[in-house]
């Protein structure tokens, strides 16, 4: 079978994000990374490979966005992807959730997998259901928030947390599955395999090839337009303590609890 | 016709809170922009008669009913497609919760409509609805109009207040829907299996709550420990949860528990927006954690930046001491 797994580059964790004030999206530039999510979704896709219940021919890593996604790409397949795939296009900038799973459904159509593998949220815009959204485009059935996957006769049993407790829920492929960061611990990847990565295929695609119609992505093929950004609602800031000396440390805290009548 | 569609989740006969929230915001809005309050409700025969007419206390006019599986979200887009088709609503609202946020995703894609997720509020403009959206760990709110119908709105957890009930009731119209052929491809196993022991962290006026870092399973000793001389009880994030250290009944956030205690103490939970939903509601917040840009730091009422294994047991000690002191 073939799995593509959806990665995505984030700004790393370390740099400051913000809102860019004249196109009222956020800042995409700044030091890249591939989102720190997705390396679950490769793992468990390695997972499936080498448990051998199901035999998988190849990992394709997908990506849409600008020419340093590719960066994200090739962390992927470090990580044990066998290619790669790059959706590119200026056209593409500024597209909201509906516009964005309309082109990645677009890319995922021409792969035809079995399965499709995300990790649980982006790190980056929250946008945490494009999953269901590609699920719904490619008329498979889905799951998010996935913590467990176990191949059964074929079909992937899958454990997760509902609202009323842990579910189990078998997925005939083909399927969408997002996977939660407990699921797995990722690999780092081996020298070899970083070395190895550049020789892995990787194809660029902009819209035209993928079939993507133009007035369905971009900011003219997005149903959601941002008014206004807001700072949120000021709010006292809490009292810091650093610990140095421990024990008036904890005295700190004993007083702070003590003039709010918590010790009763 | 201008008027709302909201999803309502239930469980062994009874509506999930948050999803009463939803249907009581769906009925102020759809008052404020002059359409119609309906709800839609999916399952098997639990949804009586009664049980679906009493969502009319909570403002709905009308409630449709649709028989497919429970706990899944694709025969509930399927159901809800087909209404929003038929009837013409302009918007479809979720309240927060894992299948709401399932639910309005694949609606998107659906019908090729625009969608608001983890909304704060919304607000009714010249007769069309404005999400309030906050971004980037909270740190900016957005205000986000929808281009063309419908609009798809999922709130974040607790978002909605659940309104008084009131005697109404609401007309209960059963609904055939064909479910799309992928929608049979994910079958229920089992459902709402409770792992680990049974605690209660709901009636708990003082709560420790622990995170990832304390580092492993063995960290919750500490935790307890403090919670014992405290008086109070032990919760736990999703994280820990997950990773097995705890059980699943004393997790607090958006698939767990909401608490609203008089001290939430916060032992190594970076305090992801997942988190801070379930716990907000605190009266006091103290936080511990090792690493000063931890967003948990941005709405606590004291932080402490330090190593837990230090300050833990000194502080059930002090606390021990303190009370022996005291009393």
């Amino acid at each position: 079978m073939k799995i593509c797994v959806l990665v995505k580059e984030v700004p790393d964790a370390a740099v400051e994000k913000r809102i860019d004030p004249a196109t009222k999206r956020l800042d995409r530039s700044g030091e890249k990374n591939l989102n720190p999510f997705d390396t679950h979704a490769i793992e468990a896709a390695m997972q499936i490979k080498e448990g051998g219940a199901i035999e998988v021919e190849d990992i394709v890593a997908v990506t849409m966005g600008p020419g340093s996604a590719a960066r994200a790409l090739h962390k992927a397949v470090s990580l044990g992807a066998d290619r790669s795939v790059h959706l590119s296009d200026d056209a593409l900038a500024d597209s909201d959730v509906c516009a964005t799973g309309y082109a990645l459904a677009k890319v995922l159509e021409s792969e035809s997998p079995d399965l499709v593998l995300l990790g649980q949220q982006s790190d980056d815009g929250e946008c945490y259901t494009i999953g269901a959204v590609l699920a719904d485009h490619l008329k498979m059935p889905s799951l998010t928030q996935v913590i467990k996957i176990d191949v059964v006769e074929g079909r992937l049993r899958c454990e997760r947390q509902a609202e009323y407790g842990y579910d189990t829920v078998d997925l005939t492929l083909p399927a969408v599955i997002s996977v939660g960061d407990a699921i797995n611990e990722p690999r780092y990847p081996s020298l070899k395999a970083i070395m190895g990565a550049k020789k892995k295929p990787l194809d660029t695609k902009a819209i035209a090839d993928a079939g993507i119609e133009l007035d369905r992505v971009g900011s003219q093929g997005s149903r959601t337009s941002v008014l206004a950004i807001n700072p949120p609602p000021e709010k006292e800031p809490g009292e810091i303590i650093e610990d140095e000396d421990t024990t008036e440390t904890v005295a700190k805290i004993v007083s702070w609890l003590d003039e709010r009548k918590l010790l009763a | 016709m201008s008027g709302i569609l909201t999803y309502a989740l239930h469980y062994e006969g009874a509506f999930n809170n948050n999803s009463l929230g939803a249907v009581s915001e769906g009925a102020r809005l759809a008052k404020e922009i002059g359409g119609e309050a309906a709800v839609m409700v999916v399952g098997g025969e639990d949804l009586t008669d009664e049980l679906c007419a009493s969502l009319g206390g909570y403002g709905a006019g009308k409630v449709y009913r649709a028989s497919a599986p429970e706990g899944l979200a694709q025969p509930v887009i399927d159901a809800m497609a087909k209404v929003v088709g038929e009837e013409g609503y302009s918007y479809a609202l979720f309240g927060g919760g894992l299948l709401g946020f399932e639910i309005g995703a694949g609606l998107t894609a659906r019908l090729n409509a625009g969608v608001t997720m983890e909304v704060t509020a919304v607000n009714a403009q010249d007769g069309r609805l404005v999400a309030e959206r906050p971004i980037l760990q909270d740190t900016a709110i957005v205000d986000v109009e929808y281009v063309g119908d419908p609009g798809i709105i999922i709130g974040r957890l607790n978002a909605f207040d659940v309104a008084a009930p009131g005697e109404e009731r609401a007309e209960v119209v059963d609904v055939d829907v064909q479910l799309a052929e992928h929608s049979t491809r994910a079958v229920m196993v089992k459902r709402g299996e409770q792992r680990g022991a049974d605690v209660n962290i709901e009636d708990a006026d003082l709560l420790v709550a622990g995170g990832r870092g304390l580092g492993k399973s063995e960290g919750f000793d500490l935790c307890e420990e403090l919670a014992g001389a405290l008086g109070g009880a032990v919760a736990a994030t999703r994280a820990v949860v997950d990773a097995g250290w705890y059980p699943y009944a004393a997790q607090i956030g958006q698939t767990g528990k909401t608490v609203a205690p008089k001290l939430y103490l916060a032992a190594g939970i970076s305090g992801a927006i997942q988190h801070k939903v379930g716990m907000q509601g605190s009266e006091n917040i103290v936080a511990i954690n090792k690493d000063p840009n931890a967003p948990i730091f941005e709405y606590s009422d004291l932080g402490v930046v330090g190593d837990l294994n230090k300050i833990l047991p000194k502080l059930t000690e002090a606390i021990k001491a303190h009370k022996n002191g005291s009393g």
